[in-house]
Order: structure tokens, then C-alpha cells, then sequence
């Protein structure tokens, strides 16, 4: 083969290689990509406080992991529950949150973590009722919590009755065994906020905090906090 | 002799014009004693490494062979070794290497043990350590200011955040991390899952958080100022953010927060296990996981958290 | 067993001279597609695995922690294993001891020439240094991307191109694909290619096993690689327990991989090991061995020594995760501390596994260039002796702040800061032999010199490392990070080039493209201190490692090092395109000594036939007798040997 020749080859099976490359980086990346973003930053006017609405199920049902934990967010602009954990909110302003907890309980591995942080009042609602501190080792126990460690807000979500049947697909219907939680916080600055769940309710994982706890868009996420 | 004077500037200029701002800064006595060990190390290694460049850079303008007039090598015994110089380098090397081991010794020692983590039974521990690790078992241990007392602190490390509990004052946990100044503090480092590594930087303290294990580290407080904590070993998706800031405050400042926080948290501390150096977490989690036998034996003496703890 | 002075009449050496007569090969050895060769290894490896996962299927769904996580890491690891084994079966590893176990005559082994020979389990040692090059290049390659994908991320701590589980997974990848390259990058291409010609003698002492080392590394590369679409590993290269065990499939990747490039570490040392010493040319006593010999056989001893603990720790690893033992994991008998130990008891040796080729590489490199004999001879190869000893006593200074036995503290800062002492002979036979020399700057010896510049930093940056008080700020941070970029990339992969530039003549008969190739050099010299050096002051600012996100304040220099580190990738594009220009599109043909070195490796015709020498030489003296009037001669090549192979003294002074 003369010199062209190879030449033309060489830099086309490397054209062909980076092709599969790109592919296969693309591919592999696609799940990982924080890519869905819910936008909570339109549907009110600017200043006004944002409703945040959120359930979190014990297990999503669907999708590559049917057997995880999951969190999902309400579209306030479609009013549909969609499955992405990356939340854009406004800075400086008053989040409400209202979370639906459809999963059974069990007491806290810290029960330091029962404890209502970083809330408006240190306090949050539970089906109605006002609460600061909730005894995971009585009742049915905590099912989850939603913190955002960077600003020290942690609300423990108690859990359902574990003989009740519980709902196995998200998204849930508030016809399912459920707590219903209301708390309210202030965004700070813009940035980027990582929240997660503190409970280790990772099914099948040492010590639980695998699976959904380890994995981007179920049991953590950010808040994309913009000005 | 470029090589004497380059070294000595250098080492001049870095004493002076850097030295101040050598990390981790001057915030407590083992910041400023590890700022001093880097700061030594640097100027001992500033004059070997200046004279290998100078040497090399000497060798590769003078020796090349595109330069003009460069004699030929000559080969033969004379070039294969030559035992002075042999003999020279073995010997400063090793004094200069064994005696930076003695330099580290003592540097661990007279420090009680730098800021790192000693494990549970620590052997370098400042005065009056013992005593106050031992008696923050007790329900009546307590620390008042201007007392020349020991302060324990205990970091537990879990996925994803540190929380910090103070057994002198009732056992209550926090997730923020105030301290006095001026005061010797013992930091006893866990963890509830897998490995962590306690990392207060501008105090210089680093103790591993293993499971099952009191990891302790010792330093001395001196003035106020804010410090970073982060987690400096990888335990899962969050190690990134596993980062909280804290407080050196004055010791009339550090107990008027203690103990509103004591009174703030009582109805939680009371459901929090009583105080103990480790915690056996259940290691099936909260929904039941990963080891078939839920009936976890406890391999310390210690409390349990999660399904074990008793209903209160 | 004794290798005869002339051509060789025993059955595996007759096997490598193209038959006379009619031999009827067996199916698996002919030419052409119906055979052994890389194509039935891939097509065996993939049968393997769907063989081993629908069998851990089959065993396993149903068990509760597997049933609860959706993902089964026995189905996973059985497949892997499974699929290795076909792999081995496919490219013929294992037709010789079946046939032996069964009672059967050894069958001639594969005689295809051509390039076909490349893609077969060849006891060729020099075809199989050949095969490690482009394996080696493969891991180089994969990790190089992954690093790019790191620096992409750490551009911005607040914009996140990849989430941080994605993220943590790349690290993880890029961290133990190279660690496992670099473990091989030079005792498997240069030691394999080399040691036979450098030593005299006409084959490695076990030809099969060398071949089974080749072809089990590229096994390993594709076991490490199933961790990507298996969900990735979270630990790092350094996989700690128990967050091993709390991690997904992708974990077993993890460990099975380094078992299988464990199991081929191994092979691979014993053998050389066994060769230096037992298959010496008559005349070559010990203190004529050539320095790189030396270093391959204390990196050899390292790895046959060393890898086990790698291997039985990585084997507890997969019983805790698939089989749920406890030996990682406290709360059930073990312990989170065994892991660590038994990591860094061969994790130690390890690194020195890396730098000690390069150390070797280097001295064998500079009589060359320096038209000088090597200083200080003898104290380089104790040196290389003592490094290898003494790495196995030092590897608790990765768990100083850990909460081991505070006693255990100084006792490892005092065996760390001695290792120090060995490892910085190689700088007095380096100075020694460049005083008064008369240097020429080829490329290789640029390499070279860039090697005595990144180690002085590495090195010193170690005995920081070592203090443990200054360990306190410095360690799990970006210092350490630098530091052994610096050691490993620094001094390993720089040596690598120089000895890819200076061997590949002889390997292949073409030259490297010159020009190409310092433009190579500066640019990946320049950049590789570009990207690491403000790593040193990030760390020491306080950023940990492997973290997606760090203070803002820190944001400049991450980008400083981000930048310079695009641009060294680039240079490694340029490596890759001067290795295609040089190796296939205008090949530049080579002279057979065109670096005019008095190594016995450049004795021989070129090409290199497949039986080596025409005749075992009898070494008279070591090779470095340059420069010096009435040297004798290296070797006696037999009489009637050719006359112009035998170089006696460096040609510039001509005798």
C-alpha cells in the first residue's frame, strides 16, 4: 500500500475509533448525566414563595432498578410527578415542601436525624399536626428523611404501618398508606445545594446506603439554586 | 558555589516570604507545629533539590556534545566509580534521612501526636486526657472554662455527614462543631457505616472514622477562627460534599452554646443511645438488607442503634 | 537445563525454525481463520460469560439481599470468571497442560509466521514483548481518557458535567486501569522483548507461561472495563472496605479484575525471575548483567512476592460481597482494617514494581547517550536490591492517621524515610555518569533526563509523605495525589518513552520519527508539570481527593491544572500519531545499531531471527565500556561469527 494509502487507513480506523469511543462514552454517561432539571422557578412571580411537592415510595417499579427507594417531584408547570432529583429554585426565597411518604418505617441508626433542623420554627406538620422531634423507636418508625446537609435541614419522614399494603410503582396515588409532611425553609444564595436521605433504606446493601442511596435521581439529589 | 548561594536565598525567601502562610496555618498548637515540620522539611529539600538542577543544568549546557570544544568522555576504572564521592553521597544521605525520622519522632511525640489519629489507645495524649476520656462515660462528667480540662469531643461519621456529640455536656448531638479556644480538645473519631477520615483542616486534625473503632486525635485550641471540616477518604457518592465549616469561639462564648443547645435538644438526646466511644449500627439497614441473620451480636460493649435499641 | 552453544536441536526451540518437513500441525495451530487466535478468544470468552451468568442466575435470584437490590454481583462475577476461562481456552492457553494432565505427546506449538503470529499465544518472547506494547497502549489509552473526564469536571465546583455517582465511578476506573497498566507497561513489553537478548539466551525459561501473562492481561483489560457498564466501583483504585461490599456489581469488576492481572503478574515474575537467573549466557556472572536486567529482577521478586496478598485480600473481597462473609466488615468478626493492610501490604511493593524499571531503563539509557560507562555499577544494582527489600516494610504509611497502633507510627517513618537512601542511588549513578560526558540529545535521553527531573520532585514530595505529623495536612489530599503522579507518570511512563524510542528500532526495524518525536517530548514534559505541580499547593489548601466539588477559592488553579492537562492529552495524540507515521505510514528504516550501544541486545542481526543468536555467545565482560581505549570485547560469538557485530568501544573515539 503506498504512503497515502496508509495513511488514509490509519486515520480512518482512528476516526472509527473515536466514533465508538464517543458512543460508548455517551451512552454510558446518558443515565448519569444530571440531566433532568425540574424548574420551580416559573411557576410563581419572583419573590413570591415556591410550593414544592414531593413523594418518596419504597419502590419506583419502574425503570433500570424497579426495587429501589425513590424520590420523585411534582412539574409545577405540568402537574405531573416526574423522576428527577435536580430542583431549580429561586435564592433568597420561602420553599413550602410537602412530601407524601409511602414506605414503612423502622427506627433511625441516628436517631439524631429524628430531629426537625433547619426548618421555619424547627418544626414541620405530620398528617396536620406540628412536631420538632419524632422517637423512631415508637410508632412505625421513620421511613426516610429529606436534608440538606450544606444548610443544616434535616425533617425525618415517619413511616407508614408496615402491614399495610404498600405501594410498589411511582408514581403514587394518595389512595396508598401514606404520611403527608409540610415544612418550610428559605434558599440562600445561588448555587448548588446537594440533598439526600438519611436513612440507610438501600434494600440489599450493606449497611443500606447502596442502590438508590448511592445513585443519582432516588434518594439524592440538588438544588439549583439561582438568582 | 551557585549551588550555596541559590540554596541559602531560597531558603531564605522561603522562610520569610512564605513560611507565614504555610498551611494549615497557625490555629492551634498542632496547625502550628505541623506548619513548622513542613516548613523545616521544605528547607532542608529546597538546597538537595537545587543541587541536582544546578548540577544537571551544569552537565547539560557544559557536557553536550553540539557544544564547541567538548572534550571526549574517557572511559575506563576512573569513570566506572569513584569511591570518595560514593562514599560521600551514601553517608550525607543517610545522616540527612535518619535524622529527619528523629526530627518526625520528636515532632509526634512533644505534640501529642500531631493532630493524627492515635486509634483507641492513644500513647502520646496531652495531660489530664485519660482522665477526662474516662469520665465522659459517666452521666455527671461536665468541663467548665479556665479549668485546664481535657475536652472531649466525639465526631461520628456516617454517610454523608459528620455530627459531633459532647458527652460533658449530656451527650447531645449536633451537626455544627463549636469549640473553645485555649483549650486542649480531644476529638474520638467513628463511624456508623464504612470508613470516613475526619479532616478539620486550619486545626490540623485528621482521624480516619472506622466502624466500630474510637479513633482519637489531640489538639490544643488558641485563639478564635472559623475552620473547614472535610471528609478526606472516599465512602460513597456524597464524600464530595461531606464538608461542614466550624468555630473556634472564647470558652464563655462555646459553653453559653452548649448549653442552650443542651436544653434545645433534651427531648431528642433522650432518644439517643447513651454516650459510648462506638456504635454498632445494624448492619441490615433500616428496611432489612444485606446480611440474612438480623440478629446482629455486638462485638463492644456498647449500645446499639436501630432495630436492638429498646422500645423507650 | 542447559541451552547448547549452538543452533538449537530440542523440540520448542526446533518449533520456532520453520519446519523442513512435512509436519501435519494440528487444527488448532494451522494458519489462516480455522485456528487459535484472537477471534475464537473473544468468540470463547463471550459464550464463557453468558455461560456463567445465566448459571449464577440460575443459583442466586432468589437469594434475599439479591432479590431486595435487583442486582446480582454472583450472576456478574461467575460470568466474568467463566468468560476469562474461555477466554484462556480460545486463544489456546490451555491445550498444552490438558494435553499433559490426559496423558498425551506435546504438540508442536503454533509456527505461523507473518503478522498473523501477533494475534496467537506465541512463545515468541519477542513476539509476545510486541503484543504487551499494543496491550499496554490499550490500558494507557482508556485511563488517559478517563483522566480527561476527570478534569473536565473539576473545571467548575459548582457546575457538574457528570453527577457525582458517574463521577466517582470515572475516578475509580481511571485510577485502576493505570495503576494496572503501570504495573506492566515495561516488564511486559521491554522485559519480556529484552531480557532473553540482554542475557544472552534464546527464550524465556518458561515460554508458555510468558505467553499466558500477555494474553491474561488483556483478559484483565476486559474485566476492568465490564465495570463501566456494570454500574461502575465507588472506592477509588484503592477499593476500602466496607464500602466495597456496600457497592453494586460493578465491585466485582473490581476485584476479579485484579485476581486475573494478579494471576498474570505473578506468572509473569516467576518466569522472568527464573530466567535471569538460570538462563545467563556462560561468562555473564552477576556483575555484568546489564542494570536493566537488574531492575527486572528485583521488580520480578516484587511480583511473585508481593501479588498473592493483592490476590487472597481480593479474593475475601468477592466472598464478602457475593458469598456474604465478614472478613471486611466489623460488626460481624471482621475487620475494616484487614482490607487496608492487606491492600498496602502489596500495594506498597507495588509502586516500587513501577518505579524500578524506569530506574533501570534510565541506567541503561545514559552509558548510551553519555558515551560514558555506567558510575557507580555496583551501587545502582544494591540499590535496586535494597529498594525491593525494604519496600516490604513500609506500606503502613498509607494508614497513619488510620487509628493503627500509634507505636507502629515512627517505626514506618523511620523504614519510609530509609527507603529513601537506596531509591536516591539511582541520582548518583545518573550525576556520576553524565560528569564530564559528552552528552547527545536524542530523544530517549531527553526522556531520560525529564525522568531525573519528575522523580527529584516525586521523591522529595515522598519523604513529606512521610512525616507523619506533615502527613496530618498532606495526606488523602491533592499532595499525595501529585506525589504519585509524579513517581509513577513522572519516572515510570517518561522511561517508558525513552526505552519505546530507543528499543523500538531494534523491536521493529523502523526508526521513530525525530522531529515528531521532540515535539513529543517538550510538549508532554512541559504540560505533565503544568497539570501536577499546582496540584501540590491544591492539596495543600485543603481539597481532598477524589471529590466532585471544592471551595471556590480553589477554582483557579483546578482550572490552571484542568487546561495543562487537555494539552497533555494532546501530546499523547502526538505520541500516537508519530508511533502510526513511524511504525506504518513512512516507516524510516533502521540501522541495526543506530544508537551506536555496546548492549548485547543490539548484537544481533537485524531482524532479530527467532532463535536469537546464531550461536550462544561467551560474555567477557559487562557493556559499558565506552569511551575506553583497549576495552575487550563484549561477547565471543563463536568462531567464524560476524566480526562487524561485535562493537568493541563507542565509535566516536575510533579505534
Amino acid at each position: 500500500m503506498s504512503m497515502r494509502g496508509r495513511l488514509a487507513t490509519v486515520l480512518g480506523l482512528f476516526l472509527v475509533a473515536v466514533g465508538l469511543i464517543v458512543w460508548s462514552v455517551a451512552s454510558f454517561l446518558n443515565p448519569g448525566v444530571p440531566g433532568g432539571v425540574i424548574d420551580f422557578t416559573h411557576a410563581q412571580p419572583a419573590g413570591q414563595a415556591v410550593n414544592l411537592t414531593a413523594q418518596v415510595v419504597g419502590s419506583i417499579g419502574t425503570g433500570n432498578h424497579p426495587t429501589w427507594v425513590s424520590y420523585l417531584a411534582k412539574d409545577p408547570t405540568t402537574g405531573k410527578w416526574v423522576h428527577d432529583t435536580t430542583w431549580k429554585l429561586p435564592a433568597n426565597t420561602v420553599v413550602h415542601m410537602t412530601v407524601y411518604q409511602f414506605d414503612s418505617g423502622s427506627p433511625l441508626r441516628n436517631q439524631e436525624w429524628g430531629q426537625v433542623q433547619g426548618t421555619t420554627g424547627n418544626t414541620a406538620t405530620l398528617n396536620g399536626a406540628n412536631f420538632s422531634v419524632y422517637n423512631s423507636n415508637t410508632g412505625n418508625g421513620v421511613g426516610h428523611t429529606f436534608a440538606i446537609p450544606s444548610l443544616n435541614l434535616s425533617v425525618p419522614m415517619v413511616g407508614v404501618n408496615g402491614s399495610a399494603t404498600l405501594c410498589g410503582v411511582a408514581p403514587c396515588g394518595l389512595k396508598w398508606a401514606h404520611n403527608t409532611e409540610t415544612f418550610s425553609f428559605k434558599t440562600p444564595g445561588p448555587g448548588n445545594y446537594n440533598w439526600q436521605c438519611f436513612v440507610p433504606c438501600g434494600l440489599g446493601y450493606l449497611f443500606g446506603n447502596g442502590g438508590g442511596m448511592s445513585t443519582q435521581n432516588y434518594m439524592g439529589g440538588f438544588l439549583e439554586v439561582v438568582s | 558555589m551557585i549551588w550555596v548561594i541559590i540554596s541559602v536565598a531560597a531558603d531564605l525567601l522561603f522562610w520569610f516570604w512564605v513560611g507565614p502562610h504555610v498551611p494549615p496555618g497557625t490555629m492551634t498548637s498542632t496547625a502550628k507545629s505541623n506548619q513548622f515540620d513542613f516548613t523545616f522539611l521544605v528547607l532542608m529539600a529546597l538546597p538537595v533539590m537545587i543541587g541536582v538542577w544546578v548540577y544537571l543544568g551544569y552537565a547539560i549546557v557544559t557536557w553536550s556534545a553540539k557544544r564547541e570544544g567538548v572534550p571526549e568522555p574517557v572511559g575506563g576504572p576512573e569513570a566506572r566509580g569513584n569511591r570518595k564521592a560514593q562514599v560521600a553521597w551514601i553517608t550525607i544521605t543517610s545522616v540527612v534521612v535518619l535524622f529527619l525520622a528523629g526530627f518526625g519522632t520528636v515532632a509526634v511525640i512533644n505534640d501529642h501526636g500531631s493532630g493524627g489519629g492515635e486509634g483507641p489507645n492513644p500513647i502520646w495524649n496531652p495531660a489530664g486526657a485519660s482522665k477526662a476520656e474516662a469520665a465522659a462515660l459517666t452521666s455527671s462528667s461536665s468541663w467548665s472554662p479556665n479549668s485546664n480540662q481535657v475536652l472531649p469531643v466525639q465526631v461520628i461519621a456516617q454517610q454523608w455527614k459528620f455530627t459531633y456529640r459532647y458527652p460533658t455536656f449530656g451527650g447531645f448531638e449536633s451537626s455544627e462543631l463549636i469549640l473553645p479556644a485555649g483549650t486542649t480538645i480531644a476529638f474520638n473519631v467513628t463511624s456508623l457505616d464504612v470508613i470516613h477520615s475526619f479532616w478539620a483542616y486550619q486545626i490540623s486534625v485528621k482521624a480516619d472514622a472506622n466502624p466500630q473503632q474510637n479513633n482519637v486525635a489531640y489538639t490544643d485550641t488558641k485563639g478564635t477562627g472559623n475552620f473547614t471540616v472535610r471528609c478526606s477518604e472516599l465512602c460513597g457518592l456524597w464524600h464530595g460534599a461531606m464538608y461542614n465549616y466550624g468555630k473556634v469561639v472564647s470558652q464563655s462564648a462555646f459553653v453559653n452554646w452548649a448549653q442552650t443547645t443542651e436544653s434545645a435538644n433534651a427531648a431528642n438526646t433522650a432518644n439517643l443511645p447513651p454516650f459510648a466511644w462506638t456504635y454498632v449500627p445494624d448492619a441490615n439497614g433500616a428496611a432489612g438488607g444485606y446480611y440474612i441473620d438480623g440478629n446482629v451480636t455486638p462485638y463492644s460493649p456498647s449500645e446499639i442503634y436501630g432495630a436492638k435499641q429498646p422500645a423507650s | 537445563m542447559t541451552i547448547s552453544a549452538e543452533r538449537p536441536t530440542d523440540v520448542t526451540a526446533a518449533a520456532m525454525v520453520p519446519p523442513t518437513s512435512k509436519v501435519v500441525l494440528p487444527w488448532t495451530q494451522r494458519p489462516g481463520w480455522m485456528s487459535q487466535h484472537l477471534g475464537t478468544a473473544v468468540v470463547l470468552a463471550v459464550l464463557g460469560y453468558a455461560l456463567g451468568h445465566w448459571f449464577g442466575n440460575a443459583i442466586s435470584s432468589n437469594y434475599a439481599y439479591i432479590a431486595n437490590s435487583g442486582q446480582n454481583s454472583i450472576a456478574d462475577a461467575l460470568g466474568l470468571a467463566v468468560g476469562v476461562l474461555g477466554w484462556l481456552v480460545g486463544i489456546g492457553a490451555l491445550n498444552y497442560p490438558l494435553a499433559k494432565i490426559v496423558g498425551k505427546e506435546a504438540r508442536h506449538e503454533s509456527t505461523v509466521e507473518g503478522w498473523s503470529k501477533y494475534f496467537r499465544y506465541s512463545l515468541d518472547h519477542k513476539v509476545v514483548g510486541l503484543q504487551y506494547v499494543v496491550g499496554v497502549l490499550l490500558f494507557l489509552f482508556t485511563g488517559g481518557l478517563l483522566a480527561m473526564a476527570i478534569r473536565t469536571e473539576l473545571l467548575n465546583p459548582t457546575t457538574h458535567v457528570f453527577s457525582p455517582d458517574t463521577y466517582i465511578k470515572i475516578v475509580s476506573e481511571h485510577g485502576t486501569i493505570m495503576m494496572m497498566m503501570a504495573t506492566s507497561i515495561i516488564v511486559g513489553p521491554l522485559g519480556n522483548y529484552l531480557v532473553p537478548l540482554m542475557i544472552g539466551a534464546r527464550r524465556m525459561a518458561f515460554p508458555r507461561i510468558e505467553a499466558f501473562s500477555f494474553w491474561i492481561f488483556v483478559a484483565g483489560y476486559g474485566v476492568i472495563f465490564s465495570a463501566l457498564p456494570y454500574g461502575g466501583f465507588p472506592t477509588g483504585w484503592t477499593g476500602y472496605a466496607p464500602l466495597q461490599t456496600q457497592a453494586g456489581p460493578g465491585m466485582v469488576s473490581y476485584l476479579l479484575g485484579f485476581a486475573v492481572i494478579g494471576m498474570g503478574m505473578m506468572a509473569a515474575g516467576f518466569n522472568i525471575a527464573v530466567t535471569i537467573i538460570n538462563c545467563r549466557a556462560p561468562g555473564m556472572t552477576w556483575s555484568r548483567v546489564p542494570i536493566f536486567v537488574w531492575s527486572i529482577l528485583a521488580t520480578a521478586a516484587l511480583l511473585t512476592l508481593a501479588t498473592p496478598v493483592l490476590f487472597a485480600g481480593g479474593l475475601f473481597g468477592l466472598l464478602d460481597k457475593t458469598a456474604q462473609t465478614a472478613f471486611y466488615v466489623t460488626e460481624h468478626g471482621g475487620s475494616s482494617y484487614l482490607w487496608q493492610n492487606l491492600f498496602w501490604f502489596f500495594g506498597h511493593p507495588e509502586v516500587y514494581i513501577m518505579a524500578l524499571p524506569g530506574f533501570g531503563i534510565v541506567g541503561e539509557l545514559l552509558p548510551v547517550f553519555t558515551r560514558k560507562p555506567l558510575f557507580a555499577y555496583k551501587v545502582a544494582a544494591a540499590g535496586m536490591i535494597g529498594v525491593a527489600l525494604l519496600s516490604f516494610f513500609v506500606w503502613q504509611h498509607h494508614l497513619f492517621q488510620s487509628g493503627i497502633n500509634p507505636d507502629m507510627r515512627p517505626l514506618f517513618m523511620l523504614t519510609t524515610e530509609l527507603i529513601s537512601i537506596p531509591t536516591g542511588f539511582i541520582f548518583l549513578v545518573g550525576m556520576g555518569t553524565l560528569y564530564k560526558a559528552k552528552i547527545r540529545f536524542e530523544v530517549p535521553m531527553l526522556f531520560c533526563m525529564a525522568v531525573f527531573f519528575n522523580f527529584l520532585i516525586g521523591g522529595v514530595t515522598g519523604v513529606f509523605l512521610s512525616d507523619v505529623p506533615v502527613n496530618v495536612t498532606v495526606h488523602g489530599g491533592f499532595f499525595v495525589l501529585s506525589h504519585f503522579h509524579y513517581t509513577i507518570m513522572g519516572g515510570l511512563l517518561f522511561a517508558f518513552m525513552a526505552g519505546l524510542y530507543y528499543w523500538l528500532p531494534k523491536m521493529t526495524g523502523k526508526m521513530m520519527n525525530r522531529k515528531i518525536g521532540m515535539i513529543h517530548f517538550w510538549t508532554m514534559f512541559v504540560f505533565f508539570n503544568l497539570t501536577f505541580f499546582p496540584m501540590f499547593i491544591i492539596g495543600l489548601l485543603g481539597q481532598p481527593r477524589r471529590v466532585f466539588t471544592y471551595a471556590k477559592n480553589l477554582q483557579g488553579l483546578n482550572d490552571f491544572s484542568s487546561i495543562a492537562a487537555f494539552c497533555l492529552g494532546i501530546s499523547f495524540l502526538i505520541f500516537f500519531a508519530n508511533l502510526m507515521w513511524s511504525m506504518f505510514i513512512s516507516p524510516e528504516k533502521a540501522p541495526p545499531n543506530p544508537w551506536e550501544s555496546l548492549g548485547l541486545e543490539w548484537q544481533t542481526a537485524s531482524p532479530i531471527p527467532s532463535y536469537n543468536f546464531e550461536r550462544i555467545p561467551v560474555i567477557l565482560t559487562d557493556p559499558y565500556h565506552y569511551s575506553e581505549v583497549g576495552a575487550p570485547a563484549l561477547a565471543d560469538f563463536g568462531a567464524g561469527g560476524d566480526d562487524s557485530r561485535a562493537v568493541t568501544t563507542g565509535s566516536d573515539s575510533a579505534q
